[in-house]
């Protein structure tokens, strides 16, 4: 049973997602987590002054229910199948993490700095959660889907859109950490 | 009862974000420094069983569960929305640490500031909505 509490090498979880796949397309859904968010907007009433949110959300409403369930896992994997949730990384990686600033690196499963209660009073950090959050959602709908949407789904698809996402994702996530996180850490 | 099937396949799904680590703000940095394989191999090897179920499902043409006929549109052929919203996608995934899936692991994991992270994603998504006719697709 100790696997189970130790973290879950790649060969085990990657599987895992390609079963939550096979799932979602075997009770005839697509697997996506991003389009929910569009349905959290037009639950919100936004299709009343945008087109965009103009849809039967109610038909959509299974997508915010997966959401739901994602929040309930992790919720337990994080209380009842974890021992420690320390990650353990690349030692450069977490030497440039400290360098960083990032002291937690190495021994949390996120950077404290950005996600204990103590980021509120932090102006810098909390600006840098909200820029995320904003670019995450937005480049999420432009670019018609997220990791699991294109990276997983499309791609399996083999469609030649979900490629051009990915790419667009890795020069966005490359940019970020090589050019932009030595201007903003 | 197909509210149920959604939830139970979400539950699933969160655990596994959450246990592989992929949810780890740590895991997205050293992904992008390319100092480990393990996202890689979780993606990877995710991708290539997809690719096996995806395809297997579209030319066997394999009923689902409900007994309906599966039909996967595919996406609006383009380059610009794909490739300038993943870049904006990727800079925010990079620097949030995290991709809608795994904002919702962390809220229930209870790391609090990622609802800061989601309501933005939210908000992000409306200002895609009121501008959509105004961006290059």
């Amino acid at each position: 049973m100790e696997f189970l509490f130790n973290p879950w090498p790649w060969f085990v979880s990657g599987p895992l997602i390609a079963f939550t796949l096979f799932l979602l397309l075997m009770i005839g859904k697509r697997f996506g987590m991003s389009s929910n968010l569009r349905t959290i907007c037009a639950i919100g009433g936004a299709g009343k002054k945008v087109i965009f949110f103009n849809f039967d959300w109610k038909a959509q409403r299974w997508n915010l229910i997966v959401a739901v369930g994602v929040l309930i896992g992790g919720y337990i994997a994080a209380n009842y199948l974890t021992v420690s949730d320390a990650v353990i990384l690349n030692p450069e990686t977490v030497n440039d993490l400290h360098e960083m600033g990032f002291k937690s690196a190495g021994t949390a499963y996120m950077p404290t700095e950005l996600f204990d209660m103590s980021v509120f009073g932090n102006v810098k950090n909390i600006i840098v959660l909200i820029v995320g959050g904003l670019l995450v959602g937005f480049g999420a709908r432009y670019a018609g889907g997220c990791t699991s949407g294109h990276a997983i789904s499309g791609l399996s698809n083999l469609q030649l859109p979900s490629l051009i996402a990915v790419i667009g994702f890795f020069i966005g996530g490359l940019l970020m950490v090589h050019v932009l996180f030595p201007l903003i850490f | 009862m197909k509210s149920i099937v959604y939830l139970v396949i979400g539950m699933f799904f969160g655990i596994v974000l959450f246990k592989s680590e992929a949810a780890s703000w740590f895991r997205i940095f050293e992904m992008f420094q390319f100092r480990a394989f393990h996202m890689y191999g979780i993606i990877g090897s995710a991708l290539v069983l997809g690719i096996i179920i995806t395809q297997t499902i579209k030319t066997r043409k394999v009923k689902s569960f409900y007994g309906e006929s599966i039909k996967i549109d595919p996406k609006d052929k383009s380059v610009k929305r794909y490739l300038i919203g993943g870049i904006l996608f990727g800079l925010g995934w990079a620097l949030a640490g995290a991709c809608p899936g795994p904002m919702y692991v962390l809220v229930g994991a209870g790391f609090v500031p990622i609802i800061a992270v989601l309501v933005s994603a939210v908000v992000g998504t409306y200002l895609y909505g009121v501008l959509k006719d105004k961006l290059p697709h």
